[in-house]
C-alpha cells in the first residue's frame, strides 16, 4: 500500500519537475512552446539513447513517460529493437513503429474534435 | 527620450515586475505533476485490467490524447494552460493540444489547407527533429553493434 501511494508521488515530483524546467526555459529565455516541445523530444531521444532516461521511467513511471521527454525515449527504443531485428534499415523503422500510437491519437482525435466544436478565438471570450 | 530598440528592450525589461516566477513555476510543477500522476493512474488502470506494460502505456497515451483534444474543443485546456504555462505544455496533452487547437482555429480556411495542414504548425517540427534524431542514433547504434565491441 505504502508502495502504491510512493509511486504516485514519485510520478508527481518527476513528472512537475520535468514542467518546471519548461517553465523556467519559458521564463528565462524566449524559447517558443514549438521550440520546448521539440527540444523536450530530442532531449528524450538523447537521454534514451545514452540509457539515462530508462532508469527514471522504471522508477517514476508516469511521471518519466507523459512528458514529451517520455515521447523521445521511446522513439530512441523502438529504434534500437528495430535495428537489433533489422538491421541498419531498422534505423528508418523504429521511430515511427514506436510514435504510431501516439502521433495517430493525436491527429484522429484532433481531426475529430476539429469537425465537432466550433472554432472561435478561445481566450477572453467569456 | 530618443532610445534604440534594444536600449528600449533592456529598460523594458528593468522596469517590468518579474514575470512572477515564484508563481508560474510552482504552477508549472503542480499541474505538470498531476497531469503525470493520472498518467501513472491510467497505468495501473490498465494493467490491473489485464494488459501488458507495453498496451498500458499505448492506452495510457491515447486517453490522454482523447481527454486533451476533448478539453480543447471545449476551450477549457487553453484556460488551465494560461496559469499552468509549461505544466499543461510539456506532457503528451499539450501535444495534443498542439495539434488540435490550431486544426479548430484554422477550419475556417478549408478542410485540406486549413484544418489538415495548419494541424502540423508545432507537431511538424516535433516529428521531424524527433524521428531525425532517432535515425541518427539508429544509425550510431548500428555502428556500435556491427563494427565496435
Amino acid at each position: 500500500m505504502q508502495d502504491m501511494i510512493l509511486e504516485y508521488v514519485w510520478a508527481f515530483l518527476v513528472g512537475g519537475a520535468l514542467c518546471a524546467v519548461g517553465q523556467v526555459l519559458i521564463d528565462l529565455t524566449k524559447l517558443t512552446p514549438a521550440r520546448i516541445l521539440t527540444s523536450y523530444v530530442v532531449a528524450g531521444v538523447i537521454l534514451g539513447a545514452v540509457g539515462l532516461y530508462e532508469p527514471l521511467v522504471n522508477f517514476a513511471g508516469g511521471g518519466a513517460t507523459v512528458p514529451l521527454t517520455g515521447f523521445g525515449y521511446l522513439l530512441s527504443k523502438g529504434v534500437r529493437e528495430a535495428v537489433d531485428q533489422n538491421g541498419l534499415i531498422g534505423a528508418f523503422m523504429g521511430g515511427f513503429t514506436n510514435a504510431a500510437v501516439g502521433i495517430s491519437a493525436a491527429i484522429f482525435f484532433g481531426l475529430i474534435a476539429a469537425l465537432i466544436f466550433k472554432s472561435g478565438s478561445k481566450i477572453n471570450e467569456t | 527620450m530618443n532610445i534604440s530598440n534594444q536600449e528600449y528592450g533592456e529598460l523594458a525589461k528593468k522596469l517590468s515586475p518579474p514575470s512572477a516566477m515564484y508563481k508560474t513555476i510552482p504552477l508549472a510543477f503542480v499541474i505538470g505533476g498531476g497531469i503525470c500522476t493520472l498518467g501513472e493512474l491510467l497505468l495501473n488502470v490498465y494493467q490491473m485490467l489485464g494488459l501488458d506494460m507495453e498496451k498500458s502505456g499505448m492506452l495510457t497515451s491515447m486517453t490522454l490524447i482523447f481527454l486533451s483534444a476533448l478539453f480543447t474543443g471545449l476551450k477549457l485546456y487553453d484556460r488551465i494552460a494560461q496559469h499552468a504555462g509549461a505544466g499543461t505544455l510539456v506532457p503528451i496533452t499539450g501535444f495534443a493540444n498542439s495539434v488540435v487547437s490550431p486544426a479548430l482555429d484554422f477550419k475556417s480556411e478549408g478542410f485540406v489547407l486549413g484544418l489538415g495542414a495548419k494541424m502540423f504548425v508545432i507537431a511538424g517540427p516535433v516529428i521531424v527533429y524527433g524521428i531525425s534524431a532517432s535515425i541518427i542514433y539508429g544509425v550510431i547504434y548500428y555502428c556500435m553493434t556491427t563494427f565496435g565491441g
